[in-house]
């Protein structure tokens, strides 16, 4: 009884242990969602989130519902397997509206554009199209590739390739 | 492009891991180090470095405190740290790891440091008026029990402590070295042997830097500083530091010998870009010449004004050297590609979120705390601060 009242001191401190623990048990039930782990170590309402989130891409099927000929042209050339809105950003809304004419995408800037894929990097295959900085000479890239749907220049015959 | 040489993942051109993540091992590593001198007074008895124990747990427990901000600064969103407590991920080790710190902070220093001031917190509880008297107050958790079989008590079940306490400092700090050394796609930090070496170059800047604090201390107090325990001191650091040396020198021989598809690309990366980090400071500076110094005074009889001089001097190049040793692995472990044919250049910024001043702060941090603990709880003992206070 006597070594039980000599260590009331120990008992004080594991008891702020266990209310320290009690404190965790209750914040954690009312700060970790109830859906969590129900599907992984994720929160399985957010499946659910996603799902009801607006939809902001098209689809390149839905572009080439009204712009078979700009799909005709892309097919032939190095562009045929890039997504139109890989460029044009998302459509949805002017793809999935009423009145596509009331939400006209703007036109990509090709000087800014282009060169997200084709800036010369060490680590891209040697067959990828890749330019230099000074390779346009500072003019946006369709004064000479006109046709960025297929943009092999014709005439001087390289076909495009640098 | 800038920095870059030879062939470079694109993901590998800039670093991930800034100075912070070379803080953070090394603040634990301070945390470890000065624990395992701790406990040569409480566990092994070695009575004559007692006058750094007490300093070596608040120099822990500051530096504990402190560990977690350079990894909450290179994160970011603070406040979703504790979501690793609510919903720890089994299979990850930095997860799990969160509660081996909390652990370590609560279970082993604040505990072990209560129960060994208890006795002077319930005296200043007493005597003291007004915030601070609140405080020990409520450090007491309202029992003023000191006799002499609870103080016993105490002892022992601080003992108890102290004995979980050490492989408790050697999981927190060889978690860290885990963490390195078991990342598979990294040949600098992938070895077994790396929470090993991590543990005893802990041990050694740990013991290092509180051996520094206690004379610093001591000389600011205007005292004497005690050399048998400083002797005692720089004895355990020596052997401490030959066995760390000896498995430092186990894994570069390893490597020399496997000498795998890897050593190529790491041995042309420590002749050039990590030459002065890792040969001329981590190893010439920071490991052979405190070694010798150790030695030297080991094997001379030096009078006790070089030897302090020659522990100080062993003592800081110590703790640069084990820096040094941390910014080699993280830093030089992200200069080179996967590829092994191509080197990134690492360009440590002045005033960003990640910058030299944000390390120099969070370095100096633990020893504000530090000051601020020893206010509080004073880690010498009540006769030299008495004569302190009379020489005032």
């Amino acid at each position: 009884m006597n070594s039980f009242k000599n260590a009331g001191h120990l008992l004080r401190f594991a008891g702020l242990f266990v209310i320290a623990f009690v404190l965790f048990l209750v914040i954690r039930h009312y700060y970790v969602p109830k859906s969590f782990g129900q599907y992984g170590h994720y929160r399985g309402d957010a499946i659910k989130d996603d799902a009801a989130r607006p939809t902001f891409y098209a689809g390149h099927d839905t572009c080439e519902t009204c712009h078979a000929d700009i799909a005709t042209k892309k097919s032939g050339g190095p562009h045929a397997h890039v997504n139109c809105e890989a460029c044009h950003g998302p459509q949805a809304i002017h793809a999935l509206a009423d009145d596509p004419t009331a939400h006209i995408p703007v036109k990509p800037d090709s000087a800014t554009l282009c060169i997200k894929c084709h800036a010369a990097s060490l680590a891209k295959p040697k067959k990828f199209p890749q330019v230099n900085e000074d390779h346009s000479m500072g003019m946006p890239c369709i004064t000479c590739h006109t046709n960025p749907h297929s943009p092999a220049i014709d005439t001087t015959g390289t076909g495009g390739k640098k | 492009m800038n920095g870059v040489e030879g062939f470079m993942y694109p993901n590998e051109i800039g670093l991930q891991w800034s100075i912070l993540i070379v803080l953070y091992p090394y603040i634990t590593g301070l945390v470890a180090g000065a624990f395992i001198l701790a406990s040569l007074v409480r566990v092994f008895r070695v009575e004559a470095v007692r006058p750094t124990y007490r300093l070596a747990l608040l120099t822990a427990l500051s530096f504990l405190l402190v560990a977690p901000l350079p990894l909450q600064l290179h994160l970011g969103h603070p406040l979703r740290s504790p979501e690793m407590y609510f919903t720890p991920h089994s299979s990850s080790a930095m997860a799990m790891f969160g509660y081996v710190y909390l652990w370590y902070l609560m279970a082993v220093l604040v505990f072990e440091i209560w129960l060994d001031y208890r006795a002077e917190i319930v005296q200043k509880a007493q005597s003291t008026k007004g915030l601070l008297g609140l405080l020990y107050k409520v450090m007491t958790l309202g029992n003023f029990n000191i006799s002499h079989e609870a103080l016993e008590l105490d002892e022992k079940i601080g003992w108890v402590v102290t004995l979980i306490g050490i492989p408790s400092a050697f999981i927190l700090h060889g978690y860290v070295g885990f963490i390195f050394g078991s990342i598979k796609a990294n040949p600098w930090w992938n070895s077994p042997l790396m929470p090993v070496v991590f543990i005893f170059s802990a041990m050694v800047s740990g013991i290092s830097a509180v051996m520094l604090l206690y004379m610093a201390t001591t000389k600011i107090r205007g005292l004497k500083i005690d050399v048998a325990c400083v002797d005692t001191i720089a004895m355990y650091l020596f052997y401490t530091f030959i066995i760390d040396f000896a498995i430092e020198s186990l894994d570069l021989i390893h490597r020399i010998y496997e000498a795998d598809e890897s050593f190529r690309s790491l041995n042309f990366m420590v002749h050039t870009k990590l030459y002065i980090p890792h040969i001329v400071i981590q190893i010439m500076l920071g490991t052979l010449t405190p070694l010798i110094i150790l030695a030297t005074t080991q094997l001379v009889k030096f009078n006790e004004t070089i030897r302090k001089r020659l522990y100080v001097i062993a003592g800081s190049l110590i703790l640069i050297g084990v820096f040094a040793m941390r910014w080699n692995v993280v830093i030089g472990g992200q200069l080179f590609s996967k590829s092994l044919l191509g080197y990134t250049t690492y360009k440590l910024a002045l005033i960003t979120k990640e910058g030299l001043l944000v390390a120099i702060a969070l370095t100096l941090l633990p020893l504000v705390f530090l000051y601020v603990m020893v206010r509080i709880l004073p880690p010498w003992p009540e006769k030299q601060n008495n004569a302190l206070a009379s020489g005032d």
